[in-house]
């Protein structure tokens, strides 16, 4: 099939459209998270979402709608565990994924066990993103965006050096807090992109790719957005006519990518 | 109003005690060389002074406004001991140079051409504009601390607080370095609070000393200090040393030529 006449159908305009927005999101948060060693709370938040999602079958709401609140709690609640008690952020990180695994299949089996829907935020299905999906998608991207675009500098200046930025006047405290929140936001809204299994990988590759080669942070930001929408539209693309699952063909695009920019590295060093 | 001003403040670590009623008051202008052993406890009353860690008892002013209310970070320029940013950070040396205007800042907090330009005069002051355009993570330990000094000179703070700034400088670097800060005081009256083991090096540009192990040994003058029995048993073998760079103070000073 042509390409022209794969762009024609109004399904892959919109699973393009809700891709290409969800790319670019989490690839800029995806970088501040990287530089903050806070990559796997992709991981755990997804897990969590889990959780969020089977609540929203079960109690025949809205999945999505359930997951936002759910996977911020969870984001909230990792920063509550290392702030009273000694553990560390990864450890945090590995005990909110764990809950959320838990209570996600304990109400998945009261639900009566793995339906069509929960596989679908399982391993993601962009090509069914519905008109209104899209528009969630949206929203919350667009809320992401104002959220970065405001605290751009706080967030850097808190990644790069935490007692420099309060010495600076940025409430550090809060700017860890929005950076988690917006994650919580966006690791939801990329569930139908990716699937539960795999959008922490939205999150980390693209932006471990960009720092292979950026020589700045506005080109690691470009760099990272580049990557993962090439991913989503290539890997639409090929799931579409290769009939392989779509989230697990954007990543394998993502990994690819990685691997040429450390060969790239390699050669320029 | 002081500058700084620290009340009766006592810090532990869990269990372990590093500042023991600490009581000391800076004024506008004042240099002081702040000195003591290692873990003396210079780094922790730093980030006291700084609210960086919170005392368990006692109480922090700066410039007259209690540390827990204080908001006006653009005073202040501050530069750490151990300065470990995210080491990945794609920022270049330009990038972290101007970070420093941050604290000048409203939200949206975006950078104009102004600042630009603020930025890359300051680097050319503490020389590190050459290298601008290079990541900082790929810069040595003394071009990161010529960049992180341009990052607290940015604003022109009228509190300088420095934790051994000079350990990774050459020694040209060094000489600047000090004629730099030397002159920010004495010019713009800038209160300067330096760490440091060189106290040679600073002997002759600081006014005041505070030597710190875990209670205050001594707090007073450069004349003062030249008298001072503690501070004499303390600094004892680096008394002769220090005293040639007190340059006419050690005529009138009486420890040091007699031992
Ligand atoms: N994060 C920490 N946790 C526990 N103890 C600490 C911590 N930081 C410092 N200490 C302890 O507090 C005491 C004072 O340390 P501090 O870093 O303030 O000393 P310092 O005077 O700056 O030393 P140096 O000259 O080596 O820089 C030391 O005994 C040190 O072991
Ligand atoms: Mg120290």
């Amino acid at each position: 099939m042509s390409v022209i006449e794969f762009l024609s159908f109004s399904f892959v305009q919109r699973a393009l459209t809700a891709g290409i927005l969800i790319a670019v999101i989490t690839a800029i948060l995806g970088t501040f998270l990287v530089l903050k060693r806070l990559s796997l709370i992709g991981d755990s938040l997804s897990h969590v979402a889990l959780s969020g999602v089977a609540l929203g079958l079960i109690t025949n709401t809205s999945p999505i709608f359930v997951a936002v609140p759910v996977v911020m709690a969870g984001s909230l609640l990792v920063f509550k565990i290392t702030e009273h008690t000694k553990v560390y952020t990864d450890s945090a990180l590995g005990i909110v994924s764990a809950c959320g695994i838990s209570f996600g299949l304990i109400i998945t089996s009261l639900a009566g066990g793995f339906n069509v829907d929960l596989m679908s935020f399982l391993f993601g299905s962009i090509l069914t993103v519905s008109a209104w999906e899209l528009w969630l998608a949206f929203t919350l991207s667009a809320a992401a965006f104002v959220m970065i675009y405001i605290f751009y500098n706080d967030l850097i200046a808190v990644v790069f050096d935490e007692n420099f930025a309060k010495t600076a006047g940025v409430n550090a405290k809060r700017i860890n807090t929005i950076l988690v929140l917006i994650s919580a936001v966006a690791i939801v809204a990329a569930l139908k992109v990716v699937g539960i299994m795999l959008v922490s990988a939205m999150l980390i590759i693209p932006p471990c790719a960009a720092l292979q080669l950026a020589t700045n942070f506005k080109k690691a930001l470009l760099l990272a957005c580049s990557f993962s929408v090439i991913s989503v539209i290539f890997g639409i693309y090929i799931s579409f006519v290769l009939n392989i699952p779509s989230g697990a063909a954007i990543i394998i695009l993502n990994i690819l990518i990685l691997a040429f920019c450390a060969c790239i590295k390699k050669f320029l060093k | 109003m002081d500058t700084i001003e620290v009340k009766n403040l006592s810090f532990s670590y869990g269990a372990a005690l590093a500042l023991e009623n600490i009581s000391f008051a800076v004024k506008q202008g004042d240099f002081t060389g702040v000195l003591g052993p290692n873990g003396g406890g210079k780094t922790t009353l730093i980030k006291i002074v700084l609210g960086l860690l919170k005392a368990q008892k006692g109480e922090v002013k700066l410039f007259g406004k209690d540390i827990n209310k204080f908001d006006d970070w653009v005073k202040i320029g501050y530069l750490e001991q151990k300065n470990t940013p995210s080491s990945l950070m794609p920022l270049t040396a330009f990038e972290v140079a101007r970070l420093g205007l941050l604290s000048s800042k409203k939200l949206p907090k975006t950078f104009n051409k102004t600042d630009n330009e603020t930025a890359e005069n300051i680097m050319q002051t503490t020389g590190c504009l050459p290298y601008k355009n290079k990541l900082f993570y790929e810069l040595s330990g003394g071009q990161q601390q010529k960049v992180l000094l341009a990052r607290t000179l940015i604003n022109k703070p009228s509190l300088l607080i420095l934790d051994e700034p000079s350990t990774a400088l050459d020694s040209a670097s060094r000489e600047n370095f000090f004629n730099l800060i030397s002159s920010l005081n004495k010019q713009n009256n800038i209160t300067m609070l330096l760490i440091t083991h060189d106290i040679a090096d600073i002997g002759k540009y600081v006014n005041n000393f505070l030597i710190l192990d875990k209670n205050i040994i001594f707090y007073g003058s450069k004349q003062k200090f030249c008298g001072d029995k503690k501070a004499e048993e303390y600094f004892g073998p680096y008394t002769p040393h220090l005293m040639d760079h007190l340059h006419a103070d050690a005529k009138s000073c009486p420890f040091g030529r007699h031992q």
